[in-house]
């Protein structure tokens, strides 16, 4: 369960994030979609802790990311955008490096990693070092060392970015699986369609600020747009220019 | 914490060990170009020294018929005397151009001084800001002093005055200096080597730990792992000072190696640096290990970039030099106030027991000491700044 209330955020004289508030419960998909630029990455990169919130707060699983960072980031599994791997080491290296520093047992690492493997379908090219993957091998492995700890938020930033048709699709399962597992998914994406198909909450941001926050249909019936994408055009323009 | 520690320790070393490029320059270049330089100045030095004496050297003279004693006493000091080039004018062309590196002019009159027993006039023509023709010179120049010197006390003899009355004066020189003693002089720039190969040993390291952690886009990922960020600087810190130490310990090693290769006796040197002084030269340096470790990984983490970084750290390996040079240029003796400066001391207490004297405990003790809390302080700082938000670029 992640909670944000009003938080604030500037880099210089860029006001990136402007009193961001929504919730994403355990067991929903909760989809962040704005244009480029709209403070998605910000407010996701506040909630697992890299950056700190100018004003207003979050919480993960009631742990505060300011002041119980430590606490907060055991209950997150974040993607970043653009996440890189290390490319001398293998696959498999890589999600036992993130399993070790989450702390599983020495003993347990292994089984730990070979099920993320089996979970993620990563199996050709786990003993494979990750120099030279396709953008589709590197996500998947990205997101199964983010996942390694079983935590119970997963926060993925734009996950589908540079995927084809089929990793889309598996992706696309790993996150319904995760839901039915009755985790907390939060990711963020600027294409409407994917977020419709797979979200139960749609936060749409835009200039910082959220322009509605509701259910695909309760996007429809407020802004009166019967096409989604016609939805998402009225609500960004109900926030206006900054 | 310790886990954490050694996850990140463990997993850095495996990265750098399997990166062909980074381990190349911990451990071969950084070892290796220290003796190899030293060894091509140690033999340059020897040729220059074993030069003279047994070394025919070739004279070209104009006039030589006017002066036949003359030659025929530089030839049995192994001066060649060959036929010089017309006349003064072309001899003056052909050493400004190079052609000749010296030229010895004996003018007609030479004969007719020489019998009256007034100075007999030779020219020698040289360009003296040519190092090489200088050296020539300084050679037909003594071999001429000795033949002036020899007629002299001919003549004095021949007038019923005794020779000694040439020298009212007899001085002995005592030289004090051992020959490791000597071989501090040249040896001095070893210590710098040492620093050097130590420092390029974590070089990628600690450009990898922010500069080259955030260009690959792993940094975020990892920072938003629960962990805190004093874990992963430290166990990213003690994997650059593990291979800095055993860049540090091949580079030690391959002198010990190489000067057992290099003629130095022939130089009047026997330096000391035998299995005890190769581990007591690593004690010494070890604290500096700390240091070059934190300075490494805190001027990285200001770059943006790999590339910027490696431009910056270049310029770190060099500074290390700068106390070394000051104290080296002004011939300054060891004193305690120079043993709370990193580098300096460590050369000071190197030349030490390379020239087989005794250490001052009280310099090791302060050396060390100052050096590791200089160390300590860094780190430290390199801790305060991962924890800035600007880290992520």
């Amino acid at each position: 369960m992640i909670r944000v209330e009003g938080i604030h955020k500037s880099f210089g004289a860029v006001r990136a994030v402007r009193g961001v508030s929504f919730e994403a419960p355990d067991g929903k998909i909760t989809g962040l979609l704005g244009p480029n630029g709209a403070g998605k990455s910000t407010t996701l990169r506040v909630l697992y802790t890299v950056l700190r919130p100018d004003q207003g707060s979050a919480s993960i699983d009631g742990a505060d990311v300011v002041t119980q960072s430590l606490e907060a980031r055991r209950r997150i599994g974040a993607l970043p955008h653009g996440a890189g791997l290390y490319p001398h080491l293998t696959a498999r290296e890589n999600i036992a490096y993130y399993a070790r520093l989450c702390g599983i047992d020495a003993g347990s690492i292994d089984d730990r990693v070979d099920s993320i493997i089996r979970l993620l379908e990563i199996g050709d090219f786990a003993d494979r070092r990750t120099k030279g993957f396709s953008q589709g091998q590197r996500t998947k492995v990205a997101i199964a060392r983010s996942l390694v700890h079983d935590p119970q938020n997963i926060i993925l930033d734009e996950p589908s970015n540079g995927l084809d048709v089929m990793a889309t699709r598996s992706l696309r399962d790993l996150i319904l699986k995760l839901k039915d597992a009755g985790r907390c998914v939060l990711f963020s994406s600027h294409v409407m369609q994917e977020v419709a198909a797979l979200c139960d909450d749609i936060c749409i941001i835009a200039n910082g600020k959220v322009a509605i926050d509701d259910s695909a249909a309760g996007i429809r019936e407020r802004t009166g747009c019967d096409d989604l994408e016609d939805a998402f055009v009225e609500a960004i323009r109900m926030v206006g220019p900054s | 914490m310790m886990r954490t520690l050694t996850a990140v320790f463990r997993k850095e070393v495996l990265d750098n060990v399997r990166d062909r490029r980074t381990l190349a320059s911990a451990l071969i270049m950084g070892p290796l170009f220290g003796p190899m330089l030293f060894a091509f100045v140690i033999n340059l030095s020897i040729e220059r020294s074993l030069d003279d004496i047994e070394r025919v050297t070739e004279l070209p003279v104009i006039g030589g018929e006017y002066a036949p004693n003359l030659l025929r006493y530089l030839d049995s000091r192994n001066i060649d005397i060959v036929d010089g080039p017309a006349d003064r004018d072309a001899a003056l062309d052909a050493v400004s151009t190079g052609t000749h590196d010296v030229v010895l002019v004996i003018p007609p009159e030479f004969g007719e001084q020489f019998s009256a027993s007034t100075p007999a006039r030779v020219e020698l023509i040289t360009d003296q800001s040519n190092s090489q023709a200088d050296r020539e010179a300084r050679r037909v120049r003594g071999a001429l002093a000795a033949y002036g010197q020899e007629l002299a006390v001919i003549r004095l003899t021949a007038r019923g005055v005794s020779p000694l009355a040439l020298r009212p004066l007899n001085v002995d020189e005592v030289d004090m200096s051992t020959p490791s003693g000597r071989s501090a002089i040249l040896l001095g720039m070893m210590s710098y080597f040492f620093i050097f190969a130590l420092l390029m040993g974590g070089m990628y390291l600690a450009i990898d730990t922010t500069a080259g952690e955030r260009e690959r886009g792993s940094l975020e990922p990892l920072l938003a792992l629960p962990v805190t960020r004093n874990q992963l600087l430290l166990g990213k810190v003690a994997a650059t000072c593990v291979f800095m130490a055993l860049s540090l310990s091949l580079s030690l090693g391959s002198f010990f190696v190489a000067l057992k290769f290099m003629p130095l006796d022939e130089l009047g040197m026997t330096p000391n640096f035998g299995p005890l002084t190769v581990g007591a030269a690593f004690l010494i340096l070890s604290p500096f290990i700390l240091l070059g470790a934190a300075v490494m990984t805190l001027v990285a983490s200001f770059t943006k970039s790999y590339r910027e970084a490696q431009t910056w750290l270049s310029v770190v390996l060099l500074a290390p030099t700068l106390p070394i040079l000051i104290v080296s240029i002004l011939t300054l003796r060891p004193r305690l106030e120079f043993m709370f400066v990193p580098s300096l001391s460590q050369h000071l207490l190197l030349i030490d027991m390379v020239k087989n004297e005794p250490l001052d405990p009280l310099h090791v003790a302060i050396s060390v000491t100052s050096t590791l809390l200089f160390g300590g302080l860094l780190t430290w700082i390199c801790a305060r700044l991962y924890h800035r938000e600007g880290l992520l670029g």
